[in-house]
C-alpha cells in the first residue's frame, strides 16, 4: 500500500487574484529567500553526490514557505531551533550563506567552525539556536529557550520546528504538559511532510490529524497549508501573538512535502512518482512568483536578477567554502569546555 | 565553624547561589511545595517564590531538557532529580544536548546548569533504584562530574558548580543527607577538579570518593591498630581527575588501593589503576587493588546487599594483599 499523504485541498488553488494580502515587499522577500534556499541546497546535494564533503544531508526542498512564512512574521529578537533538516532556517533569517557552505564542507570557517555539519548549524547573531541531531530533543529544549524568555520577562517567543516523525517521541509529550502548565511562548511546529524517514504518518499512528497531539493537553492547535508562506506567516502571526500577550503555546501541524528523499542515501521506494509529481506542482516558489507576475510587481529582467543574484550567493559559497581551511587538530581541544585551561587526558 | 547536615550544606549553597544571582533557579520533583523529597530544599519555595523553585511533574526527559534550553538562553538552572536512576531518562539531554552544546555550536551556545540529586544505594530499593553513576558521567566529555562525600565539601562545590560555565553533574547520596559536618559560618567555594587528602598516612594510599570513602575510613582506624598508615585521597571530582594528588601520594606510599561504590568495568578504579601503571610504574611496590561493589546488578535482601558491596574487611585484606601480609 503506497500511504498518500493529504494535500489541504482549499488552500491550495494557484492565486488568480492580485488583491493580496500581503504587500509586494513580502512577496519579493518570500521569493529571493526561498529562491536562495532551493539554489543553495540544490548545489548542497550536487556536491555531496560529488563527494565534496561527508555527512549527512537531509534537504529541505519543498518545505521552503514554512521558514519564509515563519520569518516574515516574526521579529528580530524572537528564538528559533529545529532539528537536523537545518539549512534553511538560517538562510531565511539572514546568515551568510558561505558560513554554511563552510560548514558543510567541515572548514574552521563554518557557523559552527566545522565541527557541527550539516545537522549542527547555528547563528547566535541571528538567534539561530541549532540544529539539533537528535530527533525531539529540541522541542524540550525549545521550550527551555522559551522559559528563559518569559523568566527574563521579555515579548519575546520561541519557535521549534520538528518533523512529523518527532511528535511519535516521549519528549513531545512531557514538554507539552510542561509548556502549558507554565503557558511558555513557544510555537511548536511540525513541518509535516508525511514521512519519518520512509515511515508515513498513516503508519505511524491511528491519529492521523496531528493536530490533534495538542488537544489532550488543552494547547491551541490547527492544521495549516505549508506550501503558502501566506497561510504559514498568518498562522505563525496568530500564535505568537497568543504567546506574547502571555497566553502560552501553539501547535501548528504545517502540511508540506519533501521533493527529494529523507537524505541523500533515499531510493524513496515508499511514495509513488504520482505523489511527488502532485505535490511538486504545489511548489511555493513557482506560486510566489505567480502572485509576483500577476500583479507586475517585478519585470522579467529583475526576475532574471534575482535569480542571477541568487546564482552569483551560492557559487561565492561554494568558493568560500573550497577555499576555507579545516580546522586545525589543536582545535579538537577548544569550545568543549567554557573552562580555558580544563585538564584533558592527553596520552601522547 | 557551625555543624550542619548535608541536606543543609546544599541548601545553603543554593540559597546564597539564588540571592547573589537571579538567573540562577531550582527545579525538579517535589522541589517547592512538598520542600523536597530529601528536604534538601526546605524553605526554598517561601524564600524565593515559586518563579525559582518550581515543582515538575514526573518527566526527567522534558524537564532537564526544558532546563538545557534555558541554560542556552542566559539562564542557570539547578535540576533536581530525586535520585540519578532515574535521570537515566533524561540521560539524551545530558549527553547529548548539554554536554555537547558548545562543540557543536562552534563555541556559540553553553549550558551553565547543574543536574543534582541521590546517587548509589540507599538500603533495601533493589536494582533500578541503587546504581552509582561516576563512571557513566565521567566518561563524557563536556561534562563536569562532582562527587562530595561530607557536608564542607558538598557546600564549597556545589557553589562552584552553580558558578561554573560548564554542565556540571553533582551525585550526592540518599545516606548522606543527614550526615553532619562543619562548615564556616560566611560564604566559601571549593574549586572543581581537586582532590583532598583526608587523611594522612605513610603505608598505602587509599583513594576513594562519595560516601563509601566513610568505609575506607573505618578500614584505616582499624589498621591503624595493626601498624598500618593509610593515607586517603577523596578524589572530590571525576572529571576532571586530580591525577596529580594521586601519583604524588603514592610516589610516598608506594602501594594503593581505589575503593569504589560502582561496578569494577570501565570504572574510576580501573582509570586511576591505569593511570597509576602509566605514570607510576617505577614506584609502585605492588599491584594497585581495588574495592568495588560485585558485577552484578544491586539486590533486595539485606545478605545480597552485604555480599555486593564494599565493606572494611574487604578493604582491609586488600591493602594487605598491597603489603603482602596476611
Amino acid at each position: 500500500m503506497s500511504a498518500k499523504s493529504p494535500a489541504p485541498k482549499a488552500q491550495t488553488k494557484k492565486s488568480n487574484s492580485k488583491t493580496t494580502k500581503f504587500p509586494k515587499e513580502t512577496y519579493v522577500k518570500w521569493y529571493k529567500d526561498m529562491l536562495l534556499m532551493r539554489r543553495f541546497e540544490e548545489k548542497a546535494g550536487q556536491l555531496y553526490i560529488q563527494q565534496k564533503f561527508g555527512g549527512f544531508c537531509h534537504l529541505y526542498i519543498g518545505q521552503e514557505a514554512i521558514v519564509a512564512g515563519t520569518v516574515s512574521a516574526c521579529r528580530p529578537d524572537d528564538k528559533h531551533m529545529t532539528a537536523y533538516r537545518d539549512h534553511a532556517h538560517p538562510l531565511g533569517l539572514g546568515t551568510d550563506p558561505r558560513v554554511l557552505m563552510a560548514e558543510l564542507y567541515g572548514k574552521k570557517t563554518g557557523c559552527s567552525k566545522g565541527k557541527g555539519g550539516s545537522m549542527h548549524f547555528f547563528d547566535k547573531e541571528k538567534n539561530f539556536m541549532g540544529g539539533h541531531g537528535i530527533v525531539g530533543a529540541q522541542i524540550a529544549m525549545g521550550a527551555g529557550v522559551a522559559f528563559a524568555e518569559k523568566y527574563k520577562g521579555t515579548e519575546n517567543v520561541a519557535f521549534v520546528s520538528m518533523g512529523d516523525g518527532a511528535v511519535r517521541q516521549g519528549a513531545l509529550h512531557e514538554t507539552f504538559n510542561m509548556a502549558m502548565i507554565w503557558k511558555l511562548p513557544v510555537i511548536f511546529i511540525i513541518e509535516n511532510n508525511n514521512y519519518a524517514m520512509g515511515t508515513s504518518v498513516q503508519r505511524t499512528t491511528n491519529v492521523e490529524d496531528l493536530s490533534k497531539i495538542g488537544l489532550s493537553y488543552d494547547m491551541p492547535s490547527r492544521s495549516v497549508n505549508g506550501m503558502r508562506p501566506e497561510t504559514v506567516h498568518e498562522a505563525i502571526e496568530e500564535a505568537a501573538e497568543r504567546a506574547r500577550r502571555g497566553d502560552g503555546p501553539t501547535l501548528l501541524d504545517i502540511r508540506t512535502y519533501r521533493f527529494k528523499g529523507h537524505s541523500m542515501s533515499d531510493p524513496q521506494k515508499y511514495r509513488t512518482k504520482e505523489e511527488v509529481s502532485e505535490w511538486i506542482e504545489k511548489d511555493p516558489i513557482e506560486h510566489v512568483l505567480d502572485v509576483i507576475k500577476q500583479n507586475n510587481w517585478l519585470t522579467d529582467q529583475e526576475i532574471e536578477e534575482i535569480g542571477q543574484w541568487v546564482k552569483k550567493e551560492v557559487e561565492e559559497s561554494v568558493k568560500f567554502a573550497e577555499e576555507s581551511p579545516l580546522p586545525e587538530p589543536h582545535e579538537l581541544y577548544e569550545d568543549v569546555y567554557m573552562q580555558e585551561d580544563y585538564p584533558y587526558i592527553k596520552e601522547y | 565553624m557551625k555543624v550542619v547536615q548535608f541536606r543543609e550544606a546544599l541548601r545553603e549553597a543554593m540559597s546564597e547561589e539564588m540571592r547573589r544571582d537571579e538567573s540562577v533557579f531550582l527545579l525538579g520533583e517535589e522541589v517547592a511545595e512538598y520542600n523536597g523529597a530529601y528536604k534538601v530544599s526546605q524553605g526554598m519555595l517561601d524564600e524565593f517564590g515559586p518563579k525559582r523553585v518550581i515543582d515538575t511533574p514526573i518527566a526527567e526527559l522534558g524537564f532537564a531538557g526544558i532546563a538545557v534550553g534555558a541554560s542556552m538562553n542566559g539562564l542557570r538552572p539547578v535540576v533536581e532529580f530525586m535520585t540519578w536512576n532515574f535521570a537515566i531518562l533524561a540521560a539524551d539531554q545530558i549527553i547529548n544536548s548539554a554536554a555537547k552544546m558548545l562543540q557543536m555550536s562552534g563555541g556559540q551556545y553553553h549550558c551553565p546548569i547543574v543536574f543534582r540529586g541521590g546517587n548509589g544505594q540507599a538500603g533495601q530499593l533493589a536494582a533500578t533504584h541503587s546504581q552509582s553513576f561516576e563512571a557513566f558521567y565521567a566518561h563524557v566529555p563536556g561534562l563536569k562530574v562532582i562527587t562530595p562525600s561530607n557536608p564542607y565539601d558538598a557546600k564549597g562545590l556545589l557553589k562552584a558548580a552553580i558558578r561554573d560555565n560548564d554542565p556540571v553533574v553533582f551525585l550526592e547520596s540518599e545516606k548522606m543527607y543527614g550526615d553532619k559536618g562543619e562548615i564556616p559560618e560566611g560564604e566559601y567555594i571549593i574549586p572543581i577538579g581537586v582532590a583532598d587528602v583526608k587523611r594522612k598516612g605513610t603505608d598505602v594510599t587509599i583513594v576513594s570518593f562519595g560516601k563509601i570513602i566513610k568505609v575506607a575510613y573505618e578500614a584505616a582506624e582499624y589498621l591503624e591498630k595493626e601498624g598500618i598508615s593509610c593515607e586517603i585521597i577523596d578524589l572530590r571530582t571525576v572529571r576532571p581527575i586530580d591525577y596529580a594528588a594521586v601519583v604524588e601520594s603514592v610516589k610516598k606510599t608506594n602501594r594503593c588501593v581505589v575503593v569504589e561504590e560502582s561496578w569494577p568495568l570501565a570504572s574510576i578504579s580501573s582509570e586511576i589503576s591505569y593511570h597509576l601503571q602509566r605514570y607510576a610504574f617505577d614506584y609502585l611496590d605492588a599491584p594497585v587493588m581495588r574495592v568495588t561493589q560485585t558485577d552484578t546488578p544491586f539486590a533486595f535482601a539485606p545478605s545480597l546487599i552485604e555480599e555486593a558491596l564494599p565493606n572494611v574487611d574487604r578493604i582491609v585484606k586488600a591493602v594487605k594483599q598491597t603489603l603482602y601480609r596476611n
